[in-house]
């Protein structure tokens, strides 16, 4: 192995390639031997390296230099002045982020993003040198039972990251007894606003199939399907390249370290419909089918993939799983709270400083996360409120910024984690016309399947539209409540029930906007 | 067609590949009745379940679309910046509505659920291309570079 006495880390990542990160590494790698320094400098390509909307962006060690926006006129400076002589170009060099808070319990929470930005997500060795297949090595070393496994996760807290927070263990633990069972990670992310998971899969693959394998290790499956939303076609072509990495250093296809334990990863690609992140559809839609949800009872987890037993996970969640069984239940309720051990990774976004992807401890106030990992609102407005959780997600208040958020925590606000994504939103944005956006969303994502759902989003997107319009009439706040609880109801996936949560949040913090709004139309008919 | 279709084992586990492919593979971006036999006769489905799963997923048309396919985002956090005036944008400079292409046949202008770049809102694709931190100039500047890539063959 060749040894350098410094490396340039470049993000290649789906922000990275459209600002042109390509043209920049093409350009650096050209400047380093030009100037001889090719031996000596390494450029490695890396995933995400924490901040987004800021260009192409390089991070030099062992300095802990982060550019942002660097173009490839500024290639030839950089290596002049600060590969050459040491001194960095202060004119791109980012202000150093406040790092990520170092929580309540004063410990460092980079647990799933501990490696992106960190490793060469295409090498499969980078991987294994800090530690990918540490964890399943150690359970086929120590004999390590599906059962005890299981324990293990149940014992660790983990709760599903999905936006449910159904404990994992337990999950597993339903999966009914069979010859022929499955692990789906559901990487079919679409909630508006997230995109964590697609972070994780550009960052550090390897730890996906990880933990894959351990849950199909745990509830006695042999294959894996990752299913990937179509969009990302840099996380699908990362993937592949670390199954194929892994399927030619015998850890995947065959008996894993020389055990009985065979697992095997296959992707399949989405072809664009918010409902397949619902896991039944997603199942629906594997098989070839439209993506329908199914009627439940009975759950995956009994009746599943061509009705075998199957376990669906989201990635963040899987993505958990190897360091706990590296580090043990015990060190991973080190972090978090009680009920809801570990860390949350979090995209935030909208009217933000610095709008990005962080990982916080669970109950980490939407103050620190806000002001300390984001920079503060936007210029110098006040703060109005956040969405969180995308569109099935709720609106906050500046009342809530105090409270920890944790799946709890938040529950007691009426509001949900779900897939983690917080928009930020300043002193004048509209909360009306943003409900018209997020129903005008469920409109299109209604699958149409069942009655409620199809007919009810149509008839809330007609109505917001109205009052956005300058044509609400009296009563029709309590119209859409009545709709929409309707719909929580009747509907058959959690698509249809949801509805209700933006409307029933925006009601309750912003009502005087839609009433505003309904009386200025009414006084002028 | 059938060479792509022989790629995959006869198992509609693969047909949702089986139609990314053949759409990939028919100039105008959709997926032809042909191309529907094709996969309903390979998997031995009936025509109209494939019809039932194709009009499902927002990625397939079976109609003739551009050359192009731009899909602009108009989720909550594109909207919060601009998006929707950038889609009346695109709607103007194109002279066409959403969901319909250009009499030339080079773009079909689409909008699309939440792409998952939103540190760089408001974002479009070009067929595999993302392009972020959109600004009506920039947004006219990647359609005239397209279709210059176009002239220039």
């Amino acid at each position: 192995m060749r040894l350098a006495r410094g490396h340039v880390l470049i993000g290649i990542n789906e922000e990275g390639l459209l600002a042109g990160a390509r043209d920049v590494e093409d350009a650096l790698r050209r400047a380093l031997a030009e100037n001889e320094l090719a031996e000596e400098i390494e450029v490695i390509e890396t995933g995400d390296l924490g901040e987004t909307g800021r260009g192409v962006l390089l991070s030099v060690y062992p300095d802990g230099v982060l550019y942002a926006g660097v173009g490839v006129e500024d290639v030839a400076e950089i290596v002049a002045e600060h590969l050459l002589k040491g001194r960095p170009v202060e004119r791109l060099r980012l202000p150093a982020r406040p790092t990520t808070p170092t929580g309540l319990t004063g410990k460092q929470p980079r647990i799933v993003l501990e490696n992106c930005g960190v490793i060469d997500p295409e090498s499969l060795e980078e991987a294994v040198a800090v530690g990918a297949y540490e964890a399943m090595a150690q359970v086929v070393e120590n004999g390590i039972s599906p059962a005890d496994l299981i324990e293990e996760i149940k014992r660790s807290g983990l709760r599903g990251r999905g936006g449910a927070g159904f404990p994992t263990g337990l999950k597993w633990s339903f999966t009914a007894p069979g010859e022929e069972k499955y692990v789906v990670c559901n990487a079919d992310e679409g909630e508006p606003g997230t995109f964590k998971d697609r972070l994780i899969l550009e960052g550090d693959p390897h730890r996906l199939i990880e933990g894959m394998m351990l849950a199909g290790y745990a509830v006695g499956a042999s294959k894996g399907y990752v299913y990937i939303r179509g969009e990302y076609h840099l996380s699908i072509a990362r993937m592949q390249k670390a199954i194929d990495a892994a399927r030619e250093a015998g850890l995947l296809g065959r008996g894993v370290f020389g055990s009985d334990f065979v697992f095997d990863v296959e992707i399949k690609k989405g072809a664009g419909a918010y409902v397949c992140g619902e896991e039944t559809s997603l199942i629906e839609s594997i098989e070839g089918k439209r993506g329908y949800p199914r009627l439940k009872p009975p759950y995956p987890g009994a009746v599943g993939l061509w009705a075998k037993p199957t376990v669906v996970n989201n990635v963040e969640t899987l993505a958990n799983v190897p360091p706990i069984v590296r580090n043990g239940a015990a060190w991973f309720r080190g972090y978090g709270t009680e009920t809801c051990p570990g860390t949350k990774v979090y995209t935030i976004l909208g009217h933000i400083a610095h709008p990005g992807l962080i990982e916080v401890e669970m109950g980490t106030p939407l103050r620190t996360i806000i002001e300390t990992c984001g920079g503060g609102v936007n210029d110098g407005k006040a703060f109005k409120g956040a969405l969180i959780g995308g569109a099935a997600g709720a609106f906050v208040c500046a009342d809530c910024l105090d409270r920890p958020m944790d799946f709890d925590g938040l529950q007691e606000l009426s509001a949900v984690l779900g897939s983690g994504a917080i928009l930020v939103l300043d002193e004048d944005a509209s909360i009306v016309d943003m409900l018209d956006g997020i129903l005008a969303f469920f409109q299109h994502e209604s699958c149409g399947q069942c009655a409620p759902c199809r007919a009810g989003t149509r008839a809330l997107k007609t109505m917001i539209g109205a009052i956005r319009a300058g044509r609400g009439r009296p009563g029709d706040l309590e119209r859409l409540v009545e709709i929409a609880s309707a719909m929580q109801a009747a509907s058959l996936c959690p698509l249809g029930q949801s509805a209700i949560m933006p409307i029933r949040s925006a009601l309750q913090h912003f009502r005087g906007e839609f009433e505003s709004r309904i009386s200025a139309s009414v006084g002028i008919a | 067609m059938r060479s792509l279709l022989e790629k995959y084992p006869r198992s509609t586990e693969h047909l949702l590949d089986m139609l990314h492919d053949l759409q990939a593979a028919e100039p105008r971006n959709y997926l032809t009745r042909d191309a529907l036999r094709a996969v309903a006769d390979y998997l031995s489905l009936p025509l109209s379940s494939l019809v039932s799963t194709a009009t499902f997923y927002s990625m397939y048309s079976l109609k003739p679309r551009g050359r192009h396919i731009i899909r602009i985002c108009e989720s909550p956090p594109c909207q919060i910046v601009g998006a929707e005036s950038l889609i009346d944008l695109l709607q103007e400079h194109l002279g066409v509505g959403v969901d319909e292409t250009t009499d030339d046949g080079a773009f079909t202008l689409e909008t699309s659920s939440c792409l998952g770049v939103c540190g760089v809102a408001p974002a479009m694709m070009v067929d595999e291309e993302l392009y972020g931190n959109l600004t009506p100039a920039r947004v006219v500047d990647v359609i005239e570079d397209v279709r210059r890539q176009d002239a220039a063959g």
